[in-house]
Order: C-alpha cells, then sequence, then structure tokens
C-alpha cells in the first residue's frame, strides 16, 4: 500500500481521478518549478529510472502488452502516435480492374482491396517515389485476382444454399496470388508475401460474375492513409493505484470489492473480521464505480501514477508488435537525428 | 350488492382484487395487423375498391347512350373490367408488363378498361364482349397489379424490391402518389358561427348524383334556409311544412308550415315536437311559426307554391313544362340535403334531418356549443380511389356524351355502311384523361365544380423513409397561405390517427401530416345513426380508425393464450377482428369509450385498451429512440431529417434509374432500435452508420453544431454514392422536316447536338440502357456514379434533430483516447445539448455503448424501451462508468483530459447535402445577354450579388471607388458615345440626332443605364445627359 505522500509528491507523481473531473493531469516537473526537486534533466537519473517490462506478447493475435516507466507523457505519447501513423507497411495502392462485372463498384473494391493487410516486411522495400506509375521490384508487390464464378454443376438441384449452388461465389484473400516482379521471386517465398489473414471476404459473385485484377502494393505510412497503419490499435493507460483512506470491513468491504474489477480487492481475514485489502489496482478499469456510493466515497482514493504506462500494441499482423515498437523508437531516433541535423546545418549559415 | 353478484358472480374476494393481469408482448399484434394490413393499405383498399366495384356502379349508372336522332338505336354497357397491365408490343399484340420496366422505359403501367356491350347496328341488335375503351393506371400492389401475392423470390425476379409499400402509379416512368386528402365530413351537420357572428348549421350532402350544400341559418330570431337553387332565403317552417305534408298527403291531404309544411309534418305542433319540447327550444322556434302564419302559409301546397316562386330559373331544355309547385317538390326531394334518400315522395327522413339541424342550432345558441371544424371527427380521408373514380366517370360521361354525338350526326346520313358505334370508340380519351390527370396532378372537374392542383406528387426515393413517410403523408384541404392556427395545431380528436411529430416546418407546418402506423381507414363503412327515433343509413366514407382491444370486465379480452398462438401462426389479425377480442374505432366512437392506456390503469368503467402506445407516431418519428425523452419539436426535426438521410432505398436500387439517387456503401443497422424500426424493415434497408461520439469540445473547428471526424475512420470506410442521369452523347438530328411534297425526297440534314455531360467533378459512367419507349421514341438512359468520401461541409445528423457539418478532418493519432485505446468517430460539441434538451441522444448512446458490449441491440421504443438504470448498470459490469463517462488522454499531448468525456456510439445519418454539390466561387464567366451582367446561381456559373444592404454599406462608409468597381467595371461597364449637345446616345462618335460629331463624347456607363435610356426612349420619353468637364 503506498505510503502518505506528501501532497506536492502526490500532484508531481499521481493523477488524481475525482468524482467530477480529473485533478493534477499536466506533468508539472519542470527544473526550478518545485522548491528543493531538482528537476533537471539528467541521462544517468533517467537511466536509473526508466525501464520496460514486457508483460504479455502473444505472437497468434499479436498483441503486446508492456510497461514502460519514469518517462514523460509527450515521449510516451511520440511512441503510440508514430505506431498509428508513421511506421510504414505495405499496402494496395495501385488497383488495376481489367474485368469487374461483380456488384461491387470499382471504386468501393479499390478501397476494400486497399485495406487488406498485406504480409510483406516494409523494411525490405523503398518508398515509390513520385510520379513513377510502373514500379520496380524494389518498392512493389505485384498481386493478382483473378476468378470467375460459376454454377456448381453437382449441386443438388432443391438446393438453396448459395455455396453450394455456386463455385467462386465468395471472394476471399486467399484467391489473391502474389505475382514477384523481378528477382523477387528469388528473395522471397511464398510465405513471405501474402495476406495477412486469407479469409477476409472481398466480393460475393454471382454464376457470370468476374474479377480481374492486378494489384500494386507499395509503402507508405498511416498518416497518409489508414490502410497503412501497422497497428489495428495502439494505446496506452497509466497504471491505476487505489489506496484505502480508512479500513473498510464487514459488509462495506464486500460492496468495495464489487466496485473495482474483479481481483482489485480481496477480502481478508483478520481475527475474524472482514477487512477490504487492495491486492492488484492494476486489473481495475477505472470506472469510478465506488464514486457513486457515499458511504465508501470518502474511504478511497483513486489515482493513476503519471509517468507509469502500460502500453497495449495490437499489430495488424503484418509485423510483431515488438518488432513495430522498435521500428518506433527507430523511427522517432531518425527525427531526432534528422533535427540536430538541421539544428547543426542552420547554425552554419 | 345484488348488481355486484351479477357483475363479479362466484368470484372470490382474493380474485377481485388481483391486479388486472398484463398481456405480455401485446406488441406482436403490430406485426399482424400490418401484415394483414400494411402501412400503405388505405391506398390499396381504396384503389381496390374503385377498379372492382366502383368502376362498375359509375358504369350502372351511365349504362345507356341513345340518340337523338334515331330513338331506336342504342348503346347499352353490360360489364366493364379492368384487366391486367400490358404493353403493346406490336399491332394488337400484348405482353404484360412489369412495373420496373415501366420506370425504365418512361411508360404508365397501366391496365386496359374493357367493356361488354349491347348496341343495334340498324335493326341488329349486337352484344360485343371485351372491347377496350381506353386504359386505367394501376397502382402497385393492387389487386390488378401483376405484384398481387408474389413471394419476395418471384419479386426479385420482377426487379421489384419486397420491402416496397406500393400504392403508387408509375405514369411515364415516374412514380406518383396520390396524397391522402383531409376534408371537412360529408353529409355530416355541422354548427357552426359565420362571419356575422350567428350560429348556422350547414350540410353538404355529396352522393353520386349530386353535390348541394344546404345552410340554415338565424336572421331576426328566425330560421332560414339558405341553398344556391333558391333565389332568397327560406323560412325554415315553410319548408318544413312542405316536407311534413309531403308525408301525409300520401294518405290524406292536409296543411303544414312553411318549412317542415313542405317536408310531411302534419301540423305546427307535429314541427314543433320533431325541433323538441323543451321550454326554451319551443320559444326559440315560435318567430319561425309566426312568420309562417304571416305569410299566410297553412297547407302545403301553399307552401310548395312560395318554395316554387323563389326557385332560381334554370334553362331547361326538352322535357315537360313542370308547374312551379312540382318544381319546388323535385328541388326538396331530391336537391336539398340530397343524400337523405326520398322515396315516393316521402319526406319523412328529410324533414326530421332538418328538424334536428334546427334543434342543434338552438342548443348552440347562447353559449357558442358550436362544432369544433379541426375536430377530427369531423374530417374525412379522400383517397386515390375516390379521386379516380371521380375522374373517370367525369371521362366516362365525356366518351359516352361523345358517342352520342358521333351518332347524331352520323345516323341521319345514308351511308353504304351501317353505322357501328364500335368504329368510333376511341379509346385514347379516357387513356389521356388519366394519364394527364395523375401526371401532372391537375384534377379539374366541371361537373363538380372541382379543380384542383398538386393531388399527385412524385414520389420521393431520396430513402425508404421518404418513400413511405410520403405514402402515409395526408395533405389538408385549406390554403397555405391564410395565417390561421387552428388547422395547423395539433388536435386532441388526432391523437393516434396522425403523427403528433411528423409535420413540416414553416409556412405548411400543420398542413402535411403523417399517418401513424395504426390507423386503417375503413372504406365504405355503413354505419347505423340513431336519430331521433329513426334509423338513417348514413353512408360514411374513409374514417380513419385504429385498433383496440376490447376490455370486458375490466379484464382484456385479448389474453397471452392469444398471443401465443399467433406468434406460432395459429390465429392471424382477422381471427382476433371476428372474435371480438380487437376492434377498429373511428374518432367519433372513441368519444363514448374509455380508453386505457396500460393495463394497470383499467377500472370498471373502461371499455378499451391500447394496443401499445408506441403507435402514437408515424413512420419518421418512430425512428428516433428514446423521443418521450426529447423536445418535441427535436423529434419533428429529425421526422423531416430521416426523409434526406442517404442508405439504401430499395432492394432493387442498383437496378433503378433514377434522376438523383444517393446510397451509403456500407450502411449499418442502428444500434438502439425500435420496435418501429422492426415493423417499417428499417433494418434492412438502413440509412446511416453507427459512430463512436466523444461529447467534447475539440479544437475550435466545433462551433455552431459542427462535427469533427476521425480520419482513419473516414479511410476505412463511410463512403458516399451519388448517381444521377446525364445523356452524354452526340446525337444528330433532323434540322428540318421534311418539306411537304414540293420538293424531291432530300437527303435528310443533321446537325450534331451533344448532350455533354456537366459537373464540376468526373463521374463514372455505370450503365447505359438503350430501349425505346411507348411511342417507340430511341431512349438511351445512362447511369452515372459519383464515389465520394465525406469532407469537410458535408451535412451529418443524429436521429434527434442535431444535425451539423463536418467542421474539421482529424488524423487518429490526435483523437483523445479510452483506456481501452478505442477513438472516437465524431467529435460533438457539448453545448449542442443544454438548449436542445434532446435527452434521447444521451440515452440512445449509453443503450448503445452497452448494446456494443453485451453484443445485443438495445431498444428504444417510444414510452418504452430498455432503461437507462439496466443499461447504465450493464456498463458497470464491463467495466465502465455508470454515468457514461470515459476516463480520456489527449492525443495530442499524451496527458488525461481533466474532463471525463460521455462517449459511445450514436446512430448518425449523413444527410444529401454536401458541399460538392454546392460549393461555387467564380472570378469572371458568363454574362446575362440583356442586361450584360453576370448570370445568376450556381448552376450558371453565375457571380455573388453585391447586394442593396452591402450598396448600403459601401456608400455609408464612403467607399466610391469600390462602388464604382462592383457596380461597373466589373459587372456591366459600357462604353457609349454622347452628344453633349442634344444629350442623347450618339453612335461611333456621330450624333444622329444633331448630325455632327462636334460635341459627341466618350463615357463609361453600366449597360442596364443605357438599356434603360433606350427603353424609356422607346416609350416617347426622352432622357438627356447633361455632360460637363470632369475637373471644371
Amino acid at each position: 500500500m503506498a505510503a502518505p505522500k506528501s501532497n506536492v509528491e502526490e500532484i508531481r507523481n499521481r493523477v488524481i481521478l475525482g468524482e467530477y473531473g480529473v485533478r493534477n493531469v499536466h506533468t508539472t516537473d519542470f527544473p526550478g518549478n518545485y522548491r528543493g526537486y531538482d528537476d533537471t534533466w539528467d541521462q544517468k537519473k533517467f537511466e536509473e529510472n526508466f525501464r520496460v517490462d514486457i508483460i504479455e506478447m502473444d505472437e497468434s493475435t499479436g498483441t503486446l502488452e508492456f510497461d514502460m516507466v519514469g518517462i514523460d507523457a509527450a515521449i510516451a505519447n511520440a511512441f503510440r502516435r508514430i505506431l498509428l501513423a508513421e511506421v510504414p507497411t505495405m499496402a494496395v495502392e495501385k488497383v488495376f480492374i481489367y474485368n469487374n462485372t461483380s456488384i461491387v463498384q470499382d471504386e468501393i473494391l479499390a478501397h476494400r482491396l486497399g485495406l487488406i493487410p498485406v504480409k510483406a516486411d516494409p523494411r525490405l522495400f523503398e518508398y515509390r517515389s513520385a510520379g513513377d506509375e510502373e514500379g520496380t521490384e524494389i518498392d512493389t508487390i505485384q498481386f493478382q485476382l483473378n476468378i470467375k464464378c460459376s454454377r456448381n454443376p453437382r449441386a443438388t438441384k432443391d438446393s438453396t444454399d448459395p455455396s453450394e449452388l455456386y463455385l467462386n461465389h465468395m471472394v476471399y484473400t486467399k484467391h489473391m496470388k502474389w505475382i514477384p516482379i523481378g528477382n523477387q521471386a528469388d528473395l522471397f517465398s511464398e510465405a513471405d508475401i501474402c495476406p495477412v489473414h486469407d479469409d477476409i471476404l472481398i466480393a460475393k459473385l454471382r454464376p457470370g460474375q468476374e474479377l480481374d485484377i492486378v494489384m500494386h502494393c507499395v509503402k507508405g505510412i498511416g498518416q497518409d492513409h489508414a490502410k497503412f497503419s501497422p497497428v489495428a490499435t495502439a494505446s496506452y493507460r497509466l497504471l491505476p493505484e487505489i489506496s484505502l483512506m480508512q479500513a473498510v470491513e464487514g459488509d462495506l468491504a464486500e460492496k468495495l470489492k464489487h466496485c473495482f474489477s474483479k481481483g482489485v480487492i480481496e477480502i481478508e481475514n483478520v481475527n475474524g473480521r472482514k477487512f477490504a485489502k487492495v491486492v492488484n489496482s492494476r486489473l481495475d478499469t477505472c470506472s469510478r464505480e465506488v464514486l457513486r456510493y457515499e458511504e465508501l466515497k470518502n474511504k478511497v482514493k483513486l489515482a493513476r501514477v503519471r509517468d507509469h504506462f502500460i502500453f497495449s500494441v495490437e499489430s495488424t499482423g503484418i509485423l510483431p508488435p515488438d518488432v513495430l515498437v522498435s521500428e518506433a523508437i527507430k523511427v522517432l531516433m531518425a527525427k531526432c537525428r534528422r533535427f540536430l541535423d538541421e539544428l547543426d546545418s542552420s547554425q552554419v549559415d | 350488492m345484488d348488481v355486484l353478484a351479477e357483475e363479479f358472480g362466484d368470484m372470490r374476494p382474493e380474485q377481485l382484487a388481483a391486479p388486472v393481469n398484463t398481456v405480455e408482448e401485446k406488441w406482436k399484434l403490430l406485426p399482424a395487423f400490418l401484415k394483414v394490413k400494411g402501412l400503405v393499405k388505405q391506398h390499396i383498399d381504396s384503389f381496390n375498391y374503385f377498379i372492382n366495384v366502383e368502376i362498375k356502379k359509375i358504369m350502372n349508372a351511365n349504362e345507356k347512350v341513345t340518340s337523338d336522332a334515331d330513338p331506336m338505336w342504342y348503346l347499352k354497357y353490360l360489364n366493364i373490367y379492368v384487366g391486367m397491365p400490358d404493353v403493346e408490343e406490336s399491332f394488337n399484340v400484348t405482353r404484360p408488363v412489369s412495373p420496373h420496366e415501366c420506370r425504365l422505359r418512361d411508360m404508365t403501367y397501366s391496365a386496359p378498361i374493357t367493356v361488354d356491350i349491347e348496341y343495334t347496328r340498324g335493326s341488329q341488335r349486337i352484344i360485343r364482349n371485351a372491347l377496350p375503351i381506353g386504359r386505367m393506371p394501376i397502382m402497385l400492389r393492387s389487386s390488378n397489379c401483376v405484384l398481387m401475392g408474389k413471394t419476395p423470390a418471384e419479386f426479385s425476379k420482377l426487379n421489384e424490391c419486397p420491402l416496397d409499400p406500393g400504392g403508387y402509379f408509375i405514369v411515364k416512368g415516374q412514380e406518383k402518389v396520390i396524397l391522402i386528402q383531409e376534408q371537412l365530413s360529408k353529409n355530416r351537420i355541422i354548427v357552426d358561427v359565420d362571419r356575422k357572428g350567428t350560429v348556422g348549421a350547414s350540410v353538404t350532402s355529396s352522393t353520386h348524383e349530386k353535390k348541394s350544400r344546404t345552410n340554415i341559418t338565424v336572421k331576426q330570431g328566425r330560421f332560414y334556409m339558405k341553398h344556391n337553387t333558391l333565389s332568397e332565403d327560406a323560412p325554415i317552417a315553410i319548408i318544413l311544412k312542405v316536407l311534413s305534408f309531403c308525408n301525409s298527403t300520401l294518405c290524406k291531404a292536409a296543411p303544414v308550415t312553411i318549412d317542415g309544411q313542405a317536408m310531411g309534418v302534419e301540423s305546427d305542433q307535429e314541427i314543433v315536437q320533431m325541433i323538441g319540447t323543451e321550454e326554451h327550444v319551443m320559444a326559440a322556434f315560435a318567430p319561425s311559426l309566426e312568420e309562417c302564419q304571416k305569410a299566410q302559409i297553412f297547407t302545403q301546397t301553399q307552401a310548395l307554391k312560395y318554395i316554387g316562386n323563389k326557385i332560381r330559373r334554370q334553362r331547361m331544355w326538352g322535357g315537360p313544362k313542370k308547374t312551379k309547385m312540382e318544381e319546388a317538390r323535385e328541388l326538396l326531394a331530391s336537391t336539398v340535403l340530397s343524400h337523405v334518400p326520398v322515396k315516393e315522395f316521402n319526406f319523412r327522413a328529410k324533414c326530421i334531418y332538418m328538424a334536428v339541424m334546427v334543434r342543434r342550432i338552438i342548443l348552440a345558441q347562447g353559449e357558442h356549443k358550436v362544432d369544433d371544424r379541426d375536430y377530427y371527427g369531423n374530417k374525412r380521408l379522400e383517397l386515390a380511389g375516390q379521386l379516380l373514380s371521380l375522374l373517370f366517370e367525369d371521362l366516362f360521361k365525356k366518351f359516352n356524351s361523345e358517342l352520342k354525338k358521333i351518332s347524331d350526326q352520323i345516323i341521319p346520313k345514308q351511308r353504304a355502311a351501317q353505322f357501328d358505334v364500335v368504329k368510333h370508340m376511341r379509346q385514347d380519351q379516357i387513356t389521356n384523361g388519366m394519364v394527364t390527370a395523375i401526371s401532372s396532378g391537375n384534377w379539374s372537374l366541371k361537373r363538380f365544380k372541382m379543380d384542383r392542383q398538386g393531388v399527385t406528387q412524385v414520389l420521393s426515393r431520396l430513402s425508404y423513409i421518404s418513400a413511405l413517410g410520403m405514402m402515409t403523408r395526408i395533405s389538408s384541404q385549406f390554403e397555405k397561405t391564410r395565417k390561421v392556427s387552428g388547422p395547423r395545431s395539433l388536435q386532441p380528436s388526432q391523437w393516434g390517427m396522425l403523427c403528433p411529430s411528423d409535420t413540416p416546418e414553416g409556412e405548411v407546418g400543420g398542413v402535411e401530416d403523417e399517418m401513424e402506423i395504426t390507423p386503417n381507414t375503413e372504406l365504405l363503412k355503413e354505419l347505423k345513426h340513431l336519430l331521433d327515433n329513426l334509423d338513417i343509413l348514413q353512408m360514411q366514407l374513409d374514417i380513419i380508425t385504429r385498433p383496440y382491444i376490447i376490455v370486458k370486465k375490466g379484464n382484456p379480452a385479448v389474453t397471452n393464450k392469444h398471443i401465443e398462438e399467433l406468434t406460432q401462426g395459429y390465429r392471424n389479425f382477422e381471427d382476433f377482428l371476428h372474435e371480438s377480442l380487437v376492434e377498429y374505432l373511428d374518432v367519433n366512437e372513441e368519444n363514448d369509450c374509455s380508453i386505457a392506456l396500460y393495463e394497470h390503469m383499467i377500472t370498471k368503467y373502461t371499455t378499451h385498451l391500447e394496443i401499445e402506445p408506441f403507435t402514437l407516431l408515424g413512420v419518421c418519428a418512430g425512428l428516433i429512440p428514446y423521443p418521450h425523452h426529447n423536445q418535441s419539436p427535436r423529434n419533428t426535426y429529425q421526422c423531416a431529417m430521416g426523409k434526406q438521410a442517404m442508405g439504401t432505398i430499395a432492394y432493387n436500387q442498383r437496378n433503378r434509374i433514377d434522376t438523383l439517387m444517393y446510397l451509403l456503401a456500407y450502411p449499418q443497422k442502428p444500434m438502439v432500435k425500435t420496435r418501429t424500426i422492426e415493423l417499417i424493415d428499417f433494418e434492412k434497408l438502413p440509412a446511416g452508420q453507427n459512430a463512436t461520439v466523444a461529447v467534447m469540445s475539440y479544437s475550435g473547428y466545433d462551433i455552431e453544431d459542427a462535427l469533427v471526424l476521425n480520419k482513419a475512420s473516414l479511410d476505412r470506410g463511410e463512403k458516399v454514392e451519388n448517381k444521377q442521369v446525364l445523356v452524354n452523347k452526340s446525337m444528330p438530328t433532323v434540322t428540318q422536316t421534311p418539306l411537304e411534297g414540293s420538293a424531291q425526297p432530300q437527303q435528310p440534314q443533321f446537325r450534331d447536338v451533344p448532350i455533354t455531360y456537366k459537373g464540376s467533378t468526373d463521374s463514372y459512367i455505370e450503365k447505359v440502357m438503350i430501349s425505346s419507349n411507348a411511342e417507340e421514341a430511341f431512349l438511351i438512359k445512362i447511369l452515372l456514379r459519383q464515389t465520394r468520401r465525406p469532407e469537410i461541409g458535408d451535412k451529418f445528423s443524429s436521429r434527434h434533430g442535431q444535425k451539423g457539418v463536418c467542421g474539421l478532418i482529424v488524423p487518429q493519432e490526435d483523437m483523445p483516447f479510452c483506456d481501452t485505446g478505442i477513438c472516437p468517430d465524431i467529435i460533438m460539441n457539448p453545448h449542442g445539448f443544454p438548449s436542445r434538451m434532446t435527452v434521447g441522444k444521451l440515452i440512445e448512446l449509453l443503450a448503445g455503448k452497452a448494446g456494443v458490449l453485451d453484443g445485443r441491440f438495445h431498444y428504444g421504443t417510444a414510452f418504452g424501451g430498455s432503461k437507462v438504470k439496466d443499461v447504465c448498470e450493464d456498463l458497470v459490469r464491463y467495466g465502465y462508468n455508470y454515468l457514461g463517462k470515459d476516463y480520456v488522454t489527449s492525443g495530442i499531448t499524451g496527458e488525461p483530459l481533466e474532463a471525463y468525456i460521455y462517449f459511445g456510439p450514436v446512430y448518425y445519418q449523413k444527410l444529401k447535402h454536401m458541399v460538392l454539390d454546392k460549393m461555387h466561387a467564380r472570378a469572371r464567366g458568363p454574362r446575362a445577354v440583356l442586361t450584360r451582367q453576370p448570370t445568376e446561381g450556381r448552376s450558371r456559373d453565375g457571380g455573388l450579388r453585391l447586394g442593396e444592404m452591402e450598396r448600403d454599406c459601401l456608400i455609408g462608409y464612403g467607399a466610391s471607388m469600390l462602388l464604382l468597381e462592383r457596380l461597373m467595371i466589373s459587372s456591366d461597364a459600357f462604353e457609349v458615345d454622347v452628344c453633349g449637345q442634344c444629350g442623347l446616345l450618339g453612335y461611333s462618335g456621330w450624333c444622329h440626332y444633331c448630325k455632327s460629331s462636334c460635341h459627341v463624347s466618350s463615357l463609361r456607363i453600366p449597360y442596364a443605364c443605357k438599356l434603360l435610356f433606350q427603353e424609356l426612349q422607346s416609350m416617347n420619353i426622352v432622357p438627356r445627359l447633361k455632360l460637363s468637364r470632369y475637373n471644371e
């Protein structure tokens, strides 16, 4: 349980969840802002405080949860923003429709194709230069989708199920075929370049309708279009901290337990009396349910640790989430380097 | 006690005290009702009645055509039928036609009207069957429509949407609706105060043969009858006398008072007895009797003579000359109060009717207890069937008189071939008459002095809702310009019949209303009205009725068992009616009933129980979740906006080629539904998307209801499509029709008249249709498509009358996000709430959020729906805040926001107003020919006008050069030569008036000014310009 802190300490380190609003939202530990605190930037101090703990990583779902502790919100947010918008991926950008007799209009079809996550390591490709229509092996991946729907000759007569009546009436991503350009066939295998999921429905067809499409995937970033975003979402929350101001016992303890997510509060038996105890405040979803009860409201303090970010990254499957995070860091580093370079060059002038 | 024992029989006390059983899910009656009746059943029933029954009556009434030229010649109609819709392929070869083909090929969906006739040719009597006399436009889904009784699969084969309500016509490829017209009831006594402040009663009688209006007024305490066939007002007592005497003359000769005296009442005493024997009633009527005495009218003959003298002279051609008495008797029998039948001059019924009118006036006097014209029981509805039957009758009569005219002309002439009418029966008169009336909406029938415009309207296909809304619309018959509040305001008697929300704003407010879901117009329901011991069969047409559950002895007749049987399909709605579990009530009947809204309100006096209170709202208002929590004007606004929402129109939308069609690429069904939404299948043809909304201020681009949209959400697909027809092909056209006879067959000349595509943005051609219309003319339709993405300035709205334009599109990373990483699709400014008081929207958000978490849809049905408490508890269970306010982190700073943000999904509609269609700017461009000033309007690439008020500002500011620049130089500057001597306009340095060029100087004036001078000259006014040096 958190030791009683001085007020300044709380303002500096905690975000307080009040009944009607959030207090102490802003970072205030600027150098010289507080008497008796040395807030000047210090590499050593930062290195001592800063840590990253990987909590959970699931390769199959592409999710990653990690803690980033001891860093300013602006930097943590920068990582989140870069993950969303600036880590490049490959996505369908140009669609050459040779034939489309389906009911899906060309534009909509192209849009749908664009949103399909394409598994291809973007680090191995270059951005396509502006005005380049053709594309080369270093900046383009080509897919082909050629499918025609027909009646199933073996369908039973009285069947009404479309999947039995027709062949190829559902166009899935598995129907997309990678056409290597140049030396791509030597560099990559079939497994390296393909749509991430093979069961994304692209269009539905009826007998006689067909699609004949060639797609060009290029490298791009989420800022340009959300289809290039490598994550389904990337966000963070601050570590919740629940502290009991008074001992809560008996039925109230029971009630308190129900006010939080499962596993946050447990009941402890001390000499036959039931006491509530905060076990794991990390699990709380911060629904602030306690604050609705007059009798509990003042016995609890809801806070969040200002510099403890619980990141959650959900990859679209193109790259594993850990790679995405390290890529994001690289992007930020590149930006910093560029900024420093610019500073240097302007000093020369 | 005995009474109680009788009433409650052997029920035990606890049984008596038990609460009234609630009928679970009695709303299930509604889908059953709609299955039988349908939303547009009024239209279809009325049309069916017309083509199956009424048309035969019309034929019977006009069955014989005779000729003055030959008394032996006649034409008699034996039968009349309306067939199935078809189209003539080639001469006399027809083929059934589908409605969709008519839409595409700009044809009329019509069926032949055929007759069986018997006529004479020479001395022969001939019977001909199935002779076409014209074509009748067929209402979709009526009994003669090809869609009748088809399954959804068959519908799709015909390219028709099974959810389409039908009830409209397709005329020249356009879908036309005959709006329901609301009118003051016919054949009903209405007591009213006239302009002078006196009480009077009036009846508009309407039967097949005649329409007349009878007024009874009071003048100096005496009653008079006013009728336009009488040259002056007739004292009522005299008329009553005639009427009462006539009755008795059948058996014996006896006198009557003037009014009553003509109608069969024995004596003054009998007249008074009919009117009423209360002291004050007798006192009120006494002066009228006195007048009768003064006029020396004691017998019926005297009375009839008196009336006969007052009859307005009518032109009478032919026929035996009638005496004045006969004329008077005829008039009273057939014209005055023509709806009360008179058989063999037995005037008793009519006499009593008139007495009742007098009595009503007497009772209404003093306290001014007059009838309310706006009371809905005094209203009746005129539907497609009646309007068409009027039209058809008129055309049929014209057709017959034409035949008579032809026979009169041709029979006397000696010809080789004998006169055969069949050869002169031309189809086009009736066909064209029907088609032009429906396509133009002008109903002008001379016989009834009817001349109405705008009876039909083009069915609005902006959205499914707009089409449905139009089919249930009622337009009232009163001048829209008049500033009277009465007809515009909501009448308590409209409860349950008309939707209180759905009415247009402004000028036409209240004039057009929407019908509700359940009301049902009964056609030709014969009601027996007891009128003072006398049964008068009143034919009441088209009253709105509404189904109610019958309550017997404090218990609803419908029980859970019945509903169970209904859901299992053992029963249908008709069975409920037949077993007297449910019955229809009209507005007048409702007055004599005690109707409970809910079971717990049932008392021992209750006669009926409401099925479900949400049926109070119409189709459009039924889409609103939690409308009972909203301020009422907001619901009205939403009713108007729901019709502009883009989405899906019908299942056949991809096959339609409409002038303009707005579709949504990915429509969604709303998270918060209502029962109405399910009933009208809005879920199957939705118009909108569930957007995650954060109610917060963001960026300042959200003032005045503007919305902030998430760019990533747009990237991921909120798309819009727009279609419009334009022919952008060049076609060779014949410039001249070949000259008649004179020249040799020349090579016809051609000229290119390309119809080009005009549009600010490109379109794709989706399909091209080449066909021919009914007249075999070449027809090309090209369907163009634009796919649009929401952009700044596009208009959106929630379902609570809260519209707003998109003010800013923000990248996802800048959007705030909650703990679970969700960021909103739309940010809405909270200032939209306090003044609008749309609490329903707040609840929709909560219910939507809980629904998303729970994986189910919540209901926001009016006067019901999911409870806020339950919904909020769901939120807590999933770890969200009870109030729906989330802890949110700013996407820009990365720090938490100081306020908790109200966050969750709300159903948003995209309205048809898009900037792309509206944006307009011009630097230079076309000018009007006459004034040489810039053209006006976006469509003509016009300039933006610096108007009078703007001009005043510039004058006030003294910016003279700016004014000069705006009003002349940049507009219509024109160089003119003016002669300094005569002050007239010259021409290329030469004054034509002075015949010299000495004093001519050149100056710049607006072209409009020069034009004015010349126009004045043409009117013999000579404007002269006085010139002086600029610097003198």
